[in-house]
């Protein structure tokens, strides 16, 4: 039985079409996947992501604790500061991708993965210093607003001042009255807003945002658009372009990875992976032929197999057909041509600079 | 959802078919391209290919997904729509005219016959889990 956010009788009274991902009854789209794509770069889009978990690491040595299961460095940023991080096993390869608040020394909150929640937990416990974490997945829902036109509306609402939030920092704050983390992060290669509330102000706070952002154009969004919005950036999904076999130095992210900061798991099989060279690297490539490429096809140079597409789309706002994909480095350059196996036929493909899309 | 035209003849694969003289002109239905979503590219086989009755001829692919197409008889190829080629969104906004496929000269054009009506598929579509 999937199981349902606090927004998903708004959800189904909104028309959505539900589907179950990583366990949980989500909205794919409410119109069209196309629309709420553009709703997003063009004005705001609200998503709802309450099924994303949260753990906590609270009292003397949180900060050390925490610190030492990412490869980021929560260290040399401030309170009030976020950082986005890899969770890694000890083979370096990504436990989970994840979004790291310093409250302060005493206090961490790390956002983690849907589909990853129990893993990481587990993982978190197990691997963690003095301070254990907890589970306080169950006490935050979580809303996103994102988009060129997120900030007015959200400032209209609050009394904080959103122009002192400045991106990856976070401010608790009320919302619509309700009690929020405000957190200037996302997903979509916008400007705009994580908000995490409890779970039973989530429906007041929902409406009320719709309510107040429906003439400046908000629209309520789904997975779809949020997955059309992340290609265009090349933002890795876990479970489709990084998982437990992929390192952030081949995943592109090796600026994820701070080599001053001390030990954390994961950082020796990391040095031993930067001194021999990585053997795939994950790059943004357009089609020069029509063809969608998708996660799974091969991508192929002088007709042999040289990698592996993880995802691809049609990216509704650069018009193009797009995709990430592991290539050896001799094949990541920048205007290298490749194919895609698209159902048994090679079809012309360029690697290229990302994000495929920049924000206007 | 969107009535299914009384002229037209359908498959369990969610497509339509029409008699035009001696072709036939085939499809996907409003159901299919409401389950699709965005149809943002439409892979359609040269004129000229022979088509084999239940054999995949196609692909029509959405933000998303990718959708096999099947062919509803055999037959060979003689017309494609090459409107969707830029507009592949005439797929969701006229299912059953703009957004047409392909023409087909059938094999046996008796063979068409032998497809669903608009009240069997109606019935099809009652009994799919929405």
């Amino acid at each position: 039985m999937a199981r349902k956010t606090p927004l998903y009788e708004a959800h189904r009274a909104l028309g959505a079409r539900l589907v179950d991902f990583a366990g949980w009854e989500m909205p794919v789209q409410y119109t069209s996947v196309l629309s709420e794509h553009e709703a997003v770069r063009n004005a705001a889009g609200l998503f709802d992501v309450s099924h994303m978990g949260e753990v906590e690491f609270l009292g003397p040595g949180a900060l050390e604790s925490a610190n030492g299961l990412i490869s980021n460095d929560l260290g040399r940023i401030a309170d009030g500061q976020a950082v986005y991080a890899g969770l890694l096993n000890h083979a370096g390869g990504f436990v989970d991708d994840v979004v790291a608040y310093r409250f302060s020394k005493e206090r961490v909150l790390i956002c983690v993965n849907a589909s990853n929640r129990a893993k990481d937990f587990a993982w978190m416990r197990e691997h963690a210093g003095s301070v254990k974490p907890t589970d306080r997945s169950d006490d935050y829902a979580q809303l996103a607003v994102q988009g060129p036109k997120a900030a007015s509306i959200v400032q209209r609402l609050t009394p904080l001042a959103l122009s002192d939030i400045a991106t990856y920092h976070f401010a608790e704050a009320k919302v619509a009255s309700v009690s929020c983390i405000v957190s200037r992060t996302g997903y979509t290669g916008e400007d705009g807003f994580e908000l995490y509330c409890p779970p039973d102000q989530a429906v007041a706070l929902w409406n009320t945002l719709l309510e107040a952002g429906g003439p400046d154009g908000l629209r309520p969004a789904g997975l779809g658009a949020r997955d059309t919005l992340r290609t265009e950036m090349k933002y890795a999904l876990y479970g489709n372009d990084i998982d437990d076999l992929r390192t952030p130095l081949e995943a592109g992210l090796g600026w994820v990875v701070k080599w001053d900061k001390g030990d954390f798991v994961g950082r020796a099989a990391l040095e031993a992976q930067k001194k021999e060279g990585v053997t795939q690297k994950l790059v943004g490539f357009e089609m020069r032929e029509p063809g969608i490429p998708r996660h799974g096809y091969a991508l192929l140079a002088g007709g042999t197999r040289a990698g592996l597409v993880t995802s691809g789309t049609m990216g509704p706002s650069v018009k193009k057909a797009i995709g990430i994909g592991y290539l050896p480095p001799e094949l990541s350059r920048e205007g290298t041509a490749v194919d895609v196996e698209i159902r048994g036929r090679p079809v012309k493909a360029e690697v290229v600079k990302t994000p495929f899309w920049r924000r206007r | 959802m969107a009535e299914n035209p009384k002229d037209l003849r359908y498959t369990k694969e969610h497509e339509w078919a029409r008699r035009t003289g001696t072709t036939v002109v085939v499809g996907v239905t409003a159901h299919a391209q409401e389950a699709l979503g965005d149809v943002v590219y439409v892979d359609l086989p040269k004129v000229g290919t022979v088509l084999s009755a239940g054999a995949p001829f196609g692909t029509v692919e959405s933000t998303k997904a990718v959708s096999e197409l099947f062919a509803p008889l055999n037959g060979k190829v003689v017309k494609v729509n090459q409107a969707l080629a830029d507009e592949p969104h005439l797929i969701n906004q006229d299912p059953y005219g703009k957004g047409w496929l392909c023409e087909v000269e059938p094999a046996q054009p008796a063979d068409l016959d032998a497809l669903m009506d608009a009240d069997a598929y109606a019935t099809l579509l009652a009994a799919t889990p929405a």
